[in-house]
This record gives C-alpha cells, sequence and structure tokens, in this order.
C-alpha cells in the first residue's frame, strides 16, 4: 500500500482498484455484492474504519433495505473515501501503546480474561467468534498470555503470513 | 471516538478509546485475510479448470491412434469374464493383507476398512474378485435409479471424494457406514487426485455388493479411463498393482462405463454428478446404452453411418456428467471445462419442469463450505472432499434428506493434526500453495509475457507500471485473476510504482540450476505440456506395459510435433530415441521417457549435446 503514496493516483486507478476489490465478492457477475462484504470490502483497499464507520458508508450505498450494494453506487462513495484519506492506517506504535493502556500493572503481557473482558464489554465489541479467533492467533498457548509487542509486529500490514 | 460518557473517567475513557483502537485494528486484518483467502480460491479454481480443458481437447489425430479407439470389440461378455477371472491368481502365504470371502458380507467390508485404515493393500485376487461381482451387478442396473424415501430411513447424499479416503471414513463416522436402515448415493469422482482412489472404489463396490438396494453410485466425469490417464488414478493402480495392474485397469473401464448416470429420490429429487442442459431428456437418458460410451473422447471412434445419433446420445451423458450452473439465464457450451454447458436459472425451471421436479443435487465444483444453494434454491451443489486443494482450503459436506424431501447438509473437514488450524494458518498454507501453483504458470509463460511487457515499453527501459504489468499478465495468461490484488505476493520489489519486469521473470524461476540453454522455447513448450505428453503417450502403450517401440516412439515425436506446432528434424528424434534407451534393446521404458522430460534431466541431455 505504502508505494502507492509516493505518487499521486489518478481516479482512473482508484476507480479500478475499488471495482477489482468489489468483483472479488460478485458472485452472480451482475456488479452487486452483498452488504454484508463492504466491510471487507473497505478493509481491502487500505483503510481502517471503526464499525460506526462501516455502518454510515453501507447505510449510504445500500439498496434500500434488500441487503445488496451496487457497483455504480459503491464507486463514487467509495472514490471519495479513498481521495480524502478519511480512515487512514493505524500507525504501529499507536496500536503498542493501546495495549500498554490496557496493560495496567506494565506486565508487558495481557491475560486471556483481562483482553477477552476489554475486547467483549468495551469499545465495539467482539462477538465470541472474532473474541475466539483472536485469540486463537494471540494467546500463547503454555502460559494463556498474550505477549502484545509480539503480536502486533506478527499482524503486521501486509505482511506474508508465516 | 468517544462514548459520550459525560462525567466518565479519564482513565475509563483511555481504555475504551484504547479497546476501540485494537478492535479496529484487527478486524482490518481479519479482512485482509478473507480477501486473501478468496484470491487463492480463484487461483485454484481457474488452473484446475484450465487443465481439465487442455484434458478434453487431446483428440486423436492421425491413423496411428484412431485405431486404438475403434470399437473392434466383437467379445462377448462371456469371453471378458474368462480374461478378467480371477481363479488363476494365487495369494501367497507370505500375504498378510485381509482375506474376503465370496458372496460379499458387511465382515467382508469391515475388514476391507480396517485394513484400508492401517495402509494394507488388498491381494489381486481379491480385488479382481470384487470388481468382477460388481462388474456383474451393474450391468443389471437401469441408467436412472429410482429411490424412495420413508420415515424410517433418511437417505444420506455424498459428493466427490477424489481419492480422498479420510473423508469417507469421517462421513462414515460421523453418519454411520451404508445399510438397509441407512441408505447412501455417492454422487461420482471417486478417483483421481487423491492417492486412495482405489481402496474407496473397493469399499464402495463393497458396499453396493451387501446392500444393492440401498447403496447406489453415479458416475462422475472422471469415472473416464482418459482423464484417469491424466489426474492420477492410472498411475496410482499401475503403482499399487505391477502385475494385474494393466487387468484391473481394465476392468475398471468396464465398470466405469456401465455406472448408473443419475438417481430420483421419490419423483421429485433428481441426483447427477454434473448438471443439465436446456435439452436434458430424462425419458430418452433412460434408455440410451450408456456402456457404449467409454469416456468423454469416445466420438472419434464412432462410424460413419451411426455417426448423428451416437454423437445426440453421447452428447446428453457429457451434458450430466461435466455441466455447471451459472447465474445468468440461458445455456452455453462450457468452454472452461471444454465439454458439457453452462446452465442458467431458467433451464433449471424448465428442466426441473418438465420432469415434474422440485430439487437437483449436484456434485462437481469444490466449494468453500462444501455445499452451496444456487438458482434460487433449485439446485444443490455437495461436495466431500475437504482440503482439497490444500489443507485448509475447504470443508466438506454430505446431505441427510428424510421424507420432507428437505436437505440438510452436514459438514466436517478431514486433518492429519487433530487441532483445526486457524484462520491465519489455514489462509497462510493455502496462498502458499496457490502462489506456487501460480509462479509455475508465470514461468511457462514467460516467453510470452515478456513479448506483452515489452509492448509496454516501447523505449526498452526494462520498466513497466504496474497497472501495465497487470494488464499485460492478464492478456497472456488468461486466468481472468484479479492481478492488482495478487500484485504484491508476486512482485516483492517495485521502484515507485515501476516494475522491473526483466528481473522479475528472472525471479519467478523454480529453483532449477542456472544452465545456458541455447533454445528456451523448447524447454518451455516441454515443460507446458508435460501432462499431456504423459497423456498421449500412455494411449500409445496400449498395453500399459510401460515400454513403447523406436518406430512408435517415432510416430509419437511427428504427432507431437505437429500439435505443438515444433519443427523437429527425424535425425534429431533418432538420437534422442537411442540416448533414452539405455538398456539398449530397441525400446524405450516410459517411465524414463517421462523422467526425461522432467525440466532438469532435459537439461542435462542438452547439456550433454544430445539436442
Amino acid at each position: 500500500m505504502a508505494e502507492n503514496r509516493q505518487h499521486t493516483e489518478t481516479v482512473s486507478d482508484i476507480h479500478k482498484k475499488i471495482t477489482t476489490a468489489f468483483k472479488l465478492f460478485d458472485y452472480d457477475a451482475n456488479n452487486t455484492v452483498d452488504a454484508r462484504e463492504i466491510s471487507t470490502i473497505v478493509f481491502s483497499l487500505g483503510c481502517f474504519p471503526s464499525q460506526a464507520d462501516l455502518h454510515q458508508i453501507i447505510a449510504e450505498v445500500e439498496e434500500g433495505s434488500s441487503g445488496y450494494v451496487h457497483l455504480d453506487t459503491f464507486l463514487p462513495v467509495m472514490t471519495k473515501v479513498l481521495l480524502e484519506h478519511r480512515f487512514p492506517p493505524i500507525p504501529v506504535e499507536h496500536i503498542l501503546r493501546a495495549f500498554e493502556v490496557l496493560d495496567k500493572e506494565n506486565k508487558g503481557h495481557l491475560e486471556e480474561g483481562e483482553l477477552t473482558k476489554y475486547m467483549t464489554e468495551e469499545g465495539e465489541p467482539f462477538t465470541n467468534k472474532e473474541m475466539e479467533e483472536m485469540l486463537a492467533v494471540l494467546l500463547n498457548n503454555k502460559r494463556g498470555l498474550v505477549y502484545y509487542r509480539d503480536a502486533v509486529g506478527l499482524l503486521g500490514f501486509d505482511g506474508v503470513m508465516k | 471516538m468517544g462514548c459520550g460518557m459525560g462525567k466518565s473517567r479519564p482513565l475509563q475513557e483511555k481504555s475504551i478509546r484504547a479497546a476501540l483502537l485494537i478492535q479496529r485494528w484487527y478486524r482490518q486484518y481479519v479482512a485482509r485475510l478473507e480477501i486473501r483467502r478468496r484470491c487463492t480460491w480463484n487461483i485454484f479454481q481457474s488452473i484446475e479448470y484450465a487443465g481439465e480443458q487442455d484434458q478434453i481437447k487431446v483428440r486423436p489425430k492421425g491413423n496411428l491412434i484412431s485405431h486404438i479407439f475403434r470399437e473392434n470389440e466383437i467379445c462377448h461378455e462371456t469371453e471378458w469374464e474368462k480374461y478378467f477371472c480371477y481363479k488363476g491368481v494365487e495369494v501367497p502365504d507370505s500375504y498378510n493383507g485381509p482375506h474376503l470371502t465370496f458372496p460379499m458380507s458387511f465382515c467382508g467390508v469391515s475388514k476391507l476398512m480396517e485394513a484400508f485404515r492401517h495402509k494394507q493393500q488388498l491381494h489381486a485376487r481379491y480385488v479382481l474378485q470384487i470388481l468382477g461381482e460388481t462388474w456383474r451387478l451393474l450391468r443389471n442396473l437401469p441408467n436412472i435409479n429410482h429411490i424412495s424415501v420413508c420415515h424410517t430411513k433418511e437417505i444420506t447424499i455424498c459428493g466427490d471424494l477424489h481419492g480422498q479416503l479420510e473423508d469417507l471414513l469421517l462421513i462414515f463416522y460421523k453418519n454411520g457406514l451404508p445399510s438397509s436402515e441407512k441408505p447412501y448415493i455417492f454422487n461420482g469422482d471417486f478417483v483421481d487426485r487423491g492417492k486412495n482412489s482405489l481402496e474407496i472404489l473397493l469399499i464402495l463396490f463393497g458396499f453396493l455388493l451387501v446392500y444393492p438396494n440401498d447403496v447406489h453410485l453415479n458416475r462422475g466425469n472422471h469415472e473416464d479411463h482418459i482423464v484417469n490417464l491424466r489426474y492420477g488414478f492410472t498411475k496410482e493402480v499401475l503403482g499399487k498393482y505391477r502385475f494385474h495392474g494393466k487387468k484391473i485397469l481394465k476392468l475398471l473401464q468396464k465398470i466405469f462405463s456401465w455406472l448408473p448416470l443419475a438417481a430420483v429420490i421419490d419423483h421429485k429429487v433428481l441426483v447427477v454428478h454434473g448438471g443439465i442442459s436446456n435439452s436434458t431428456n430424462l425419458h430418452i437418458v433412460s434408455r440410451i446404452d450408456r456402456h457404449k460410451v467409454r469416456g468423454a473422447i469416445s466420438l472419434s471412434s464412432v462410424s460413419e453411418s451411426c455417426k448423428n445419433l451416437k454423437v445426440v446420445c453421447v452428447q446428453y451423458i457429457v451434458d450430466l456428467l461435466w455441466s455447471d450452473p451459472m447465474p445468468q439465464k440461458g445455456c452455453v457450451p462450457n468452454e472452461v471445462r471444454g465439454g458439457g454447458c453452462y446452465w442458467g436459472p431458467d433451464v433449471t425451471e424448465e428442466v426441473l419442469g418438465r420432469h415434474s421436479l422440485q430439487l437437483l443435487i449436484r456434485s462437481h465444483e469444490c466449494k468453500q463450505d462444501g455445499y452451496e444453494f444456487c438458482h434460487n434454491r433449485k439446485v444443490l451443489t455437495i461436495f466431500s472432499a475437504s482440503n482439497y486443494y490444500e489443507v485448509g482450503s475447504n470443508r466438506g459436506a454430505y446431505i441427510r434428506m428424510g421424507p420432507d424431501l428437505v436437505p440438510r447438509c452436514i459438514q466436517y473437514q478431514a486433518s492429519r493434526t487433530s487441532r483445526e488450524l486457524t484462520l491465519r494458518q489455514s489462509v497462510g498454507r493455502t496462498e502458499r500453495s496457490a502462489l506456487q501453483a501460480l509462479k509455475e504458470q508465470l514461468f511457462v509463460h514467460k516467453s510470452d509475457l515478456i513479448r506483452a511487457f515489452q509492448e509496454f515499453d516501447p523505449d526498452n527501459m526494462g520498466l513497466i507500471s504496474l497497472r501495465h504489468w497487470a494488464t499485460a499478465t492478464d492478456s497472456v495468461l488468461k486466468l481472468g485473476l484479479p492481478w492488482r490484488v495478487l500484485r504484491p505476493q508476486l512482485v516483492s520489489r517495485t521502484h515507485y510504482g515501476m516494475v522491473n519486469y526483466l528481473q522479475w521473470i528472472k525471479e519467478l524461476s523454480i529453483t532449477e540450476p542456472k544452465l545456458e540453454v541455447s533454445d528456451t522455447s523448447i524447454l518451455e513448450t516441454m515443460y507446458k505440456n508435460h501432462s499431456n505428453l504423459e497423456t498421449i503417450f500412455r494411449i500409445i502403450d496400449t498395453d500399459h506395459s510401460g515400454l513403447i517401440s523406436f518406430e512408435e516412439f517415432h510416430q509419437t515425436w511427428k504427432l507431437l510435433s505437429s500439435h505443438l506446432k515444433m519443427e523437429i528434424s527425424d535425425k534429431a528424434i533418432t538420437d534422442l530415441a537411442q540416448s533414452m534407451d539405455f538398456n539398449k534393446d530397441g525400446s524405450i521404458d516410459i517411465n524414463e521417457f517421462m523422467e526425461a522430460f522432467r525440466l532438469r534431466s532435459f537439461l542435462l541431455l542438452i547439456k550433454k549435446g544430445v539436442i
């Protein structure tokens, strides 16, 4: 994603990017996607919106209450989002600091219970499934602890999975 | 991003903000995984179907090969029975695999499954016996089996298994073994790709023999000896049964052609491997001599006089075994597979209506969740080979259906370790496999790619933009993949948004030693057509002896050079043949020849100055 900033992208480039990501979920090949896929598409274009932001976008682009979104509606809205850099990536240090805020006793790690409590009760809470998956990825199994410094490194942007 | 709590303590607010940040970050990560999973899926499917298309295109040319397909089988079935007889095959005392008694019993099949679970091999005598009995039984079955479900027993329907024994055993474990109380339909593609195709067949045939009224097998497009030549089943059998393999394969060829084509449950639910076309007519299908259609490529065997009628009959069957549904209306030839058609929801309505059916259950396509509805829930795809492309790529599923005829899908995933892979691990592994396969495809087309890139680089700077890279790559590979999205995984270095394409191509080369080869186009052509070569050679080697004479070798090369549009001199062919004949007995071992066409050895030959 970084090299795209090095020279300004043209609008037609942006259109192509958005269309390609959109079409990945266009299962019926008729330029529509299920509204529930919009968040994935928006994320994949390098944006870091909150759930509230996403709901707003979806509300703007959904065809009434059909549950579907058409490319013609999505394209202009998303183009604007990208041109404005509306949801820029979160710098790694901010994530690290966020974990440190939660790690009140400065242990360098979080317990499973602690993390679960924060993720499922505060902010824009995780579903049980999301929480399970996060623990599966981040938990250091032997001791039930999340070493967040490693985790942040592991799940870096565009990192190739090891 | 505050939570508007008014008189909140600053510390608490800080925690909430931190939690929000982490949640946002994590959800972004999950979404990226999802995108990569979809891309990986697209890669595998497009390469798989492109391969199948090549397969059907291997149409025999010229006199040398066409005589192989001529229907000169004037022998009666009784003569064949004598040929396939197991009685002459002795079981030595040293054999410590399972012993079977006939008629087949439930104990016998259980013994078989236990043995296979412990990686034992069934003696050729028993294999021939089971196959012989199966052949006899199948000859009495109609093209379309009519089944009814009643209150005491639900029917189970399984999709493609593709030699994955683990999945079959998992289904039996979860769902129970076939019996009169537990009827099953197995919807084709039992063989190829996986390494236990023969074991699966023996188990399924075993159950068929024990419960002939409650176990139903439908033919799939892989129950076809030509397809087996390429996709691994032939190799598996010859590898496991060095002496009797040929006979077993011949008998299986007959069995496959006698497999029923479809099943209808309670006159309402049609179960068939591939699907339908706008001309599908079950009344006609039920009257065809199905055993005369041995494979999708049997058209060339037809004599002129009855060509038209036979072509139509073959077409009916090919449509049932090779077609795929599409979202758009209409019915068009299936260019991707090279056989059958793509049919739309209107065709589903029409064909189901014509036969007063309410649901079509089919298989043939791998689905991430093991099953998928389409066409307004009138078509249900069921696929039972989990981890089909790679460990973690997809689940398998089977259907349970009671007298209400409402399908219930049960999913599973066979895994070598008892833990399930995390989302991240499964995407990672699958993706690596897909990317490797894709890189191989790119490497194979590198001359065409360079040419395409150069069109965007008139000044010969060696650099093109990413946009042009994507366009050029798409035009050469024609796989319809989202290249822009894949780009980060394929092109590791860019200079301010530009790709040094020659460097990139160089880096694509697989881990082969860098040798100076004068004519890389021959290499690429060979490698590109590697699987076709093998298929063609196995067609030449009609008695499956693994040996071909110099004369046959020569003829094959002549055929190949026209097929591949290459010029090869007679002297070059003779030299090549002689260098292949390591034991100088005037014939070429097909295995050694195929080995030579693996990149490394071939390069060695070139180095030696043979070519």
